[in-house]
């Protein structure tokens, strides 16, 4: 199949047999889920979350804010968060010196090759 | 050749720009029918620039002088090297115009209900319309000074959009006046690079800089100016400070608009490295100059991403790590142009690859503003922790965002999956760390959108938002649009390597026929 072919330097990739690939995968897990348990009730108590301890609390107030997502990332990277955090200043004094020290980096390494 | 055609260089800068000054005019007459007028302008601009495409994919490139006798006549009797302002737009050229053509278009759509409330739009569309101008400019220019000229235009414009008034939260002044500074001092730097050249060969046109070409000590400091300012218009790490502060204040269409103004930066530096320089440099050094920025914008840039709140600062930083792609696979065609062996193998690739995102990434980036210009417009925050559940509201938003989102992470079948993979691969034979770095950029950026994702879109509708509804249907077309050009761009992305984007990298390598266009067989 040559349409959507494309030649990515060490190899092929063809997103339209990719596609086809998903379909045929996704038919076969269809299938083998149709062939599973067949005891699911609707609207029964089959269908809520066990939740040990604790009272449910409502939908409203369960939805996790962005706030607190990926909140163990960044406290196993503090380290790395905390002095790139400090270097975004927002100072315009400092964003020009970035600009400075860059431009002096690459002197020196065009200067010397 | 056609009338049309012969002149078509001159008319995609003239219509916009004529456009600009008559915006103010007509604006008395009617200000509500203004969007239309603009966008009619930059739609017939973007067809326009269609027709030179297919023009010069197939003829080659096109030249245009102005105020010669003929706008085909480079070198008058008597002169060996061009004297007048020349058009030159070559495949790489006209790559970039169909981005800014697209996406010009497209901001103009999108704004006519986004900005229908605002006052001021005389002057919002006047800007529009110059930015629109001096980004074609920079792209099809073949005059170094003339570059200059629509850089600043492209600044003093950008930072008025910045600022525009109507932006309801957030800081657009402040942001404005950080973007005025790092824009001066880029404007400075180049133009005294420009006076190095002028300096010493008396010549502005680039293909006859490129002839003259020694590479001298002020040759080389030149190059230092030129690599640092546009790397930082870029917004390349560790001068991408800028990109957020201004990425996150201007309205959503400009912000879109913003994206491809930094690309035709990044354009401007590999023309001059590879156009102007070429082999005269150390080009494993530029080159590695060139990775190094790439690394460090995409690891800092998405790493910064993730830990972002507000949408749009979020999305400015997965921007600065997206440049970082493109800087990589350029810069590794940059390391090995003075080795064929190695270009042929994999450099031609890796700069495919580089070329190809830049494309990819205006508009899947494009598309992610876009569609967080419609989270803002009709909840009126940008904070992520304030949203929630709009899915059940905004279908198309987020079928969009879903689309825009999974391009940017390079999941197949979009457009950003088979940029990335030529990356990944063709770096590889390079230096295989380079492209596990840049694979694992992308599974964070997979983390990041996830975030934004479930944060906007999924969970229980919020009290507050019961009564949101989908956004206006001129916002909706543009959003559509690209999602249209991102889907089909991944399942076809073939079509656009072959007719696109391999014709704009050999015009960056193939130095000696971009300077032949011009300057004849000397």
């Amino acid at each position: 199949m040559n349409i959507g072919l494309l030649e990515t330097g060490s190899g092929y990739w063809n997103a339209l047999v990719w596609i086809i690939a998903v379909l045929v995968i996704g038919t076969g897990v269809l299938f083998l889920r149709n062939k599973g348990e067949d005891k699911y009730k609707k609207d029964t108590n089959q269908t809520k979350p066990f939740l040990s301890g604790n009272p449910e609390i409502s939908k409203e107030d369960s939805h996790v804010g962005a706030s607190h997502i990926y909140w163990g990332f960044t406290e196993a990277l503090k380290n790395y968060y905390e002095p790139l955090v400090k270097m975004h200043t927002g100072s315009i004094n400092d964003y020009s010196s970035w600009i400075i020290l860059v431009m002096a980096i690459i002197f020196i390494i065009v200067g010397v090759s | 050749m056609s009338s049309i055609l012969m002149h078509a260089p001159a008319l995609i800068i003239a219509l916009p720009l004529l456009a600009a000054f008559l915006t103010p005019i007509l604006s008395r007459f009617n200000g509500k029918k203004i969007s239309w007028f603009v966008s009619a302008v930059l739609g017939i601009t973007l067809l326009l620039t269609l027709y030179m495409a297919g023009h010069i994919l197939i003829d080659g490139p096109l030249i245009y002088v102005f105020g010669g006798s003929e706008a085909g006549l480079t070198l008058p009797s008597g002169y060996n090297f061009p004297i007048r302002i020349i058009f030159q737009i070559d495949a790489m050229g006209i790559f970039m115009a169909l981005i800014t053509a697209v996406v010009s278009f497209l901001a103009a759509i999108y704004s006519i209900t986004y900005m229908e409330e605002h006052t001021g739009l005389d002057k919002y569309y006047t800007l529009l319309l110059l930015l629109a101008t001096s980004m074609f400019g920079m792209e099809i220019t073949g005059d170094i000074f003339n570059f200059f000229v629509f850089f600043e235009i492209a600044s003093i414009s950008s930072v008025a959009l910045i600022s525009f008034r109507s932006t309801i939260s957030g800081e657009p002044a402040e942001a404005g006046l950080k973007y005025m500074v790092v824009s001066s001092i880029s404007a400075l730097m180049v133009l005294f690079a420009i006076g190095l050249f002028y300096g010493q060969y008396d010549a502005l046109n680039i293909a006859a800089i490129a002839s003259f070409m020694q590479y001298t000590q002020l040759d080389k400091i030149a190059l230092i100016l030129f690599v640092t300012v546009l790397a930082m218009k870029s917004g390349a790490v560790p001068m991408h400070m800028w990109t957020p502060d201004a990425y996150s204040e201007a309205p959503a269409a400009i912000t879109m608009v913003l994206v491809a103004a930094s690309q035709a930066s990044l354009y401007a530096l590999f023309r001059i490295i590879f156009t102007i320089y070429n082999i005269t440099l150390n080009t494993v050094t530029v080159g590695w100059i060139i990775i190094i920025l790439g690394v460090l914008s995409m690891f800092i840039g998405v790493t910064m991403a993730i830990i972002q709140k507000d949408i749009k600062r979020l999305m400015a930083y997965h921007a600065i790590s997206q440049t970082g792609y493109m800087l990589l696979g350029v810069g590794v065609g940059m390391a090995v142009l003075a080795d064929p062996q190695a270009l042929e193998s994999f450099g031609i690739s890796a700069m495919e690859g580089g070329i190809f995102h830049i494309m990819n990434h205006a508009m899947y980036k494009g598309l992610l503003f876009l569609t967080a210009g419609a989270l803002f417009y009709r909840t009126g925050t940008r904070d992520l922790s304030k949203m929630g559940g709009l899915a059940n509201k905004m279908n198309y938003t987020t079928i969009f965002f879903i689309i825009g989102a999974a391009a940017i992470a390079g999941i197949p079948p979009f457009n950003g999956f088979a940029s990335k993979l030529i990356i990944y691969e063709s770096v590889f034979q390079f230096n295989p760390l380079l492209s596990i770095i840049a694979m694992l950029v992308s599974i964070l950026t997979l983390a990041s959108f996830v975030k934004v994702f479930h944060s906007a879109f999924l969970g229980p509708q919020l009290e507050e938002y019961k009564t949101v509804q989908e956004v206006p249907k001129s916002m909706v077309l543009a959003m559509g649009v690209l999602a249209v050009i991102i889907v089909f761009f991944g399942l076809f992305p073939d079509i656009i390597v072959k007719n696109l984007v391999h014709p704009a990298v050999m015009a960056l390598i193939n130095q000696s026929r971009y300077t032949s266009t011009i300057l004849g067989g000397m």
